[in-house]
């Protein structure tokens, strides 16, 4: 991710509607996903089955919007936050910008892994993906602690990025949290 | 372009910063106790699957790198010969004419991997089928032909009740008396087990896939289906004799497959519409029709510590299409504490066999 991505250069006025959107979109699935997960692991009855078979296809399709959103987000920028915000807030901002991505990408991706690690096939609905790991019951293990403390990880900084964004948004009342509300 | 400062936005005295701040804490600790009330956290009382391992976990102790039930047994592998009688009823391709590679287990049930043979009349089959497609069936069955309570809960709270007693090592006669006073719907496994003798062969008994399951035919209709793996040629289960020492399962095993490879018939009985599929205490009328669908034919043993069988989870949930799950509450159940005693085994790495060292043959005498 390019580290300019508050500079002034080529930046826009406002988030595009279709920036917007994969925001909103991959939002609601990420929350989901990380309840889907939590509670699956946490229950022995036939939930458990019915989520396991919601939680690999949204994985799968929150893979395929992250890549989208990196391109956009590469390609049209972000809006620059306002002048008077500290600096320390500035670098809090791009760092958890950057777990946000990085982890945007691990979850799906070790989660994949670890299936394939772990011998099972691929099976996401009525498809099967190949294996993108080894089947290696060490790797398996590793990978398997990775996705949870991962979980955890990406659900506090979504309470994070949420508490920043509403901070902007009813005492700064500095038009961050409007940018990716309406638009401007 | 910067933000432009709103001009109408009047700045807001310290109660209202004081409330909004505090709208927002709340917001998020609102969502962080609801991630905790979804993850079991706030409820000591829900099952989860991690209960039911540790339930498992404080009866047999935790022997690292082992299965948390289950946990002695034998790696087979060989192969599957269909006979193409099954594919009508279930378009899996291992139900194709041809031959299907599996790699199985044979084991004995309860957590504790050094358990004399004879400590248990009960045998374990489990079976992976890896079709060429990638596809994968896999399937534990037992050599009991019902299993003793039809949920979770019931399965936990057996568990509990036969907790062994610190003093004596073994569970409370009286403690289990009062469990299956309570439950009986284990009336057909209890009638089964007191006549049951541990076998002296693996290679004698039929094992029961107990839970019920569905096929699904090329054209999607649904057929409610149970298998049992039926030996060929074999004489009827003998008992354990007195000179049988603590392990002779995998000897015998061994020694039978040093003269030939050892065959299964895996019998598939169909359902009627009004058969249960959700409670594995109870078999479905003896009338009912059965399909031999091929021959597991097991060629050769490894050690569960290096075998090709030690880092594959018998989940029972696993199954090609041409085979779903049926509504049989444990089936969820086994799926997911299989995996959370998965995760733990193989975060420990691979099993060590502590008791190997020491003379574990000693004179063992059968009931």
């Amino acid at each position: 991710m390019s580290l300019s991505a508050y500079s002034k250069a080529s930046s826009p006025a406002h988030f595009s509607l279709f920036a917007r959107t994969l925001h909103w979109l991959m939002a609601a699935g990420i929350i989901a996903m990380l309840f889907i997960g939590v509670g699956m692991v946490a229950s022995v009855s036939e939930r458990h089955q019915w989520l396991i078979q919601i939680h690999k296809p949204l994985g799968v399709a929150l893979l395929v919007l992250v890549c989208l959103r990196l391109v956009r987000r590469l390609a049209g920028g972000v809006p620059t936050l306002p002048l008077d915000i500290p600096s320390w807030q500035r670098l809090a901002a791009l760092g958890s910008h950057i777990l946000l991505y990085v982890l945007m990408f691990a979850m799906p991706l070790i989660g994949w892994a670890m299936v394939s690690a772990g011998g099972y096939p691929v099976t996401v609905g009525s498809w099967q993906l190949p294996a993108i790991a080894p089947t290696n019951a060490a790797l398996f293990a590793w990978l398997r602690g990775a996705h949870r403390y991962l979980a955890f990880l990406l659900f506090a900084t979504v309470l994070l990025h949420l508490a920043a964004a509403l901070f902007h948004g009813w005492i700064r009342r500095d038009g961050v949290l409007a940018s990716m509300v309406r638009g401007r | 372009m910067p933000y432009e400062p709103k001009s109408d936005a009047r700045p807001l005295d310290a109660r209202q910063i004081c409330l909004r701040l505090g709208a927002i804490g709340a917001i998020v600790l609102f969502s962080g106790a609801a991630f905790a009330y979804v993850g079991g956290w706030l409820d000591p009382n829900r099952l989860t699957p991690d209960r039911v391992v540790d339930a498992l976990e404080t009866n047999s102790g935790v022997h690292a790198g082992y299965r948390r039930n289950h946990a002695k047994g034998v790696c087979v592998a060989g192969h599957f010969e269909s006979s193409g009688a099954a594919h009508a009823l279930s378009m899996a391709a291992v139900f194709a004419p041809g031959d299907t590679q599996v790699i199985g287990r044979l084991a004995l049930p309860g957590g504790n991997p050094y358990a004399p043979d004879s400590s248990v009349p009960i045998r374990s089959f489990a079976l992976q089928f890896t079709s060429p497609n990638g596809e994968q069936w896999r399937t534990g069955m037992n050599s009991m032909p019902v299993f003793p309570l039809a949920t979770p809960q019931a399965f936990y709270d057996q568990q509990v009740a036969a907790r062994p007693d610190p003093q004596t090592h073994k569970p409370d006669p009286q403690r289990m008396k009062a469990f299956f006073g309570a439950h009986p719907e284990a009336e057909a496994f209890l009638r089964w087990v007191r006549t049951a003798k541990p076998s002296a062969s693996y290679a004698t008994e039929s094992y029961y896939g107990l839970n019920a399951f569905y096929f699904v035919d090329s054209e999607g209709k649904r057929h409610p289906v149970r298998w049992r793996l039926v030996p060929e040629g074999a004489a009827a289960a003998p008992a354990a004799q007195p000179q049988h020492d603590a392990n002779y399962l995998q000897a015998d095993l061994e020694q039978r497959l040093a003269t030939g490879p050892l065959r299964w018939h895996l019998w598939v009985t169909l359902g009627q519409a009004d058969d249960s599929t959700n409670d594995a205490t109870k078999q479905w009328p003896d009338d009912r029709p059965a399909v031999d669908a091929g021959t597991v034919v097991i060629t050769s043993s490894a050690s569960q510590d290096e075998g090709p069988c030690r880092d594959v989870n018998y989940d029972p949930t696993i199954l090609p299409r041409g085979i779903a799950i049926s509504d049989d509450p444990l089936l969820p159940a086994r799926s997911a504490a299989y995996a959370a005693s998965y995760e733990r085994r193989t975060s420990e790495g691979p099993p060590h066999n502590t008791m190997s060292s020491s003379p574990s043959n000693q004179s063992e005498h059968a009931q």
